[in-house]
């Protein structure tokens, strides 16, 4: 009765494996690895997002708070490394979590795609002629692949607009920031534009920081029921945080009408640090 | 009190592996007594007795512990009722008038044999991959010798629960069979018996689950699909389990 294996079991794995790489790369060889890279990624995305948010609050004290802040931003390391090198090694790391967090992310979706005979191309979700109605996932888990995008390219959008300065054109002054978030920001499609995007983002660190804790393991019986409240009131600060600064620069509280300092790139910085001194 | 309800059941036909499928719908009179595969199986009998193929579908203990029934029911991996397998299901589940859509569980890793009856063999293949545990052979050991903390047996037992069937991978928008996988793990690394084994097995469990199955995003939908209601905690601990695997079959290949 020597039936082979090949007889036994009709079913053909979906994929095959590679060769191994060398340890510990091999760990993001598979989906469960780069699932932890996603939840640490994330963590360190989240984190950013946090402080971020926190940080532009500086906004609410004036222009010469923020221009402060900005420069202490690019002063991080005092007088023992170049200025702005310990800035940049911050953006080098953030630029390496996103690339990890995205290349993960496409490679795991088109992995589950392939997993569903009939998935959709997009969606990803296999179809039911029956209906499939979700009952344990949430708007904001289904979405993760939509606002993943949409993130991806406001965040390309945020950066043209105040670090490159592509659409202020003359009207960007590098180093003063708080005149470029309210010229900015005083356009109504501009404004649009930030509040949808924080939607977006603030529904996918909702799924997301729960889902952190179910990717890495951690699990405690006695505070499980702390995570899902955990992950809303991260996702809640961010949005509430974030969505200020469109919605009061377009009622007029974050407006340049009661600025002493000239709007240019030199003297203007200077009366800037100037005004920052005296506070 | 039982009553007769006229329902039209919207059923899969497939007749093989490779042929396409297409629905069939039947209208039936049915006692709300009936359970779901009693239905079934009258509704076979018309068919016989009309000439025409009866609908194959799998079923075998009829209660709700061997794994083997199985179908997507509107859109619900064993139908509406929570916690319960297909063959557990009755009609009164059911209004008269409903349209029941009646689908196999569908899945890369799940191909249709015919009808409702769907290859699960890749869920065996994953068992195997977990080999065997050691335990000493020579006379029977006396009861009780090996103590297992309470909180580890029972919650053992919750993973051991697990009757296989499948309907986590069939309602997972990704075909992931994490939470099937995570309970065959999770039973074994909880007791004293799976220790010396615990690495190997979790590291290879998982990876040939990968060959076959989707990647888990955490939405939760096998554990309300789940008859036997696995918690998703297993889930997270497998995944704790796997990357330390990793590590520690590397120091015990004897590379640090």
């Amino acid at each position: 009765m020597a039936q082979s294996t090949r007889e036994r079991y009709r079913v053909d794995p979906v994929r095959t494996r590679r060769r191994a790489w060398p340890f510990p790369l091999n760990i993001y060889q598979s989906a469960v690895g780069r699932k932890w890279v996603m939840a640490l990624t994330g963590i360190g995305l989240v984190g950013f997002a946090l402080i971020h948010m926190v940080g532009n609050l500086h906004v609410y004290e004036g222009p010469a708070r923020m221009y402060e802040y900005a420069e202490t931003l690019r002063t991080i390391g005092g007088g023992l490394v170049p200025k702005s090198f310990v800035l940049w090694l911050m953006r080098l790391g953030l630029t390496g979590m996103f690339a990890l967090h995205l290349h993960a992310a496409i490679t795991l979706k088109d992995m589950s795609r392939h997993s569903s005979d009939d998935a959709g191309l997009m969606s990803g979700a296999k179809k039911y002629a029956g209906g499939r109605d979700h009952i344990a996932a949430t708007y904001a888990s289904r979405t993760m692949r939509w606002t993943g995008p949409i993130i991806a390219l406001y965040l390309l959008f945020h950066l043209a607009d105040l670090t490159w300065g592509w659409w202020l054109g003359p009207d960007f002054v590098r180093g003063d920031p708080y005149h470029n978030v309210a010229t900015s920001l005083s356009s109504l499609p501009v404004a649009i534009l930030y509040v949808v995007a924080n939607v977006a983002l603030a529904l996918h660190i909702f799924h997301g920081a729960w889902s952190i804790f179910q990717s890495l393991g951690i699990n405690n019986p006695r505070y499980n029921h702390l995570r899902r409240a955990l992950a809303a009131g991260i996702a809640g600060l961010i949005l509430i945080g974030n969505l200020s600064f469109p919605i009061l620069a377009q009622t007029g509280l974050i407006s340049e009408d009661n600025r002493a300092c000239p709007v240019n790139d030199s003297d203007g910085l200077v009366c800037l640090a100037e005004e920052a001194e005296g506070h | 009190m039982s009553d007769i309800i006229s329902v039209t059941v919207k059923v899969w036909r497939q007749d093989g592996p490779d042929s396409s499928g297409g629905f069939e719908t039947h209208p039936q009179q049915i006692s709300t007594d009936a359970s779901f595969l009693e239905m079934l199986d009258l509704l076979n009998e018309q068919l016989n007795d009309r000439g025409e193929e009866p609908i194959v579908f799998e079923s075998d203990c009829r209660e709700g512990i061997c794994g083997t029934c199985g179908v997507m029911i509107n859109g619900r991996a064993h139908g509406p009722q929570k916690a319960t397998a297909t063959c557990q299901l009755h009609m009164r589940e059911f209004a008269d008038g409903d349209e029941i859509v009646i689908e196999p569980f569908r899945a890369a890793g799940f191909p249709v044999i015919r009808d409702l009856a769907v290859d699960r063999s890749p869920l065996d293949h994953i068992i195997e991959s977990g080999g065997y545990i050691s335990v000493g052979s020579g006379a029977a050991p006396d009861a009780n010798l090996t103590p297992v903390p309470r909180d580890a047996a029972e919650q053992a037992f919750d993973a051991a629960a697990c009757i296989g069937c499948g309907a986590c991978v069939a309602a997972c928008p990704n075909s992931a069979a994490q939470l099937f996988t995570s309970a065959k793990v999770g039973h074994m690394a909880l007791l004293p018996q799976g220790q010396p084994e615990r690495w190997s097995r979790t590291e290879s469990m998982v990876e040939v689950m990968e060959s076959y199955f989707g990647s888990c995003t955490n939405h939760g939908e096998c554990h309300e699909a789940c008859p036997k209601e696995i918690s998703l905690d297993f889930i997270a601990y497998l995944n704790r389990d796997y990357v330390k695997a990793k590590v520690k079959n590397r120091a015990l290949s004897g590379q640090r």
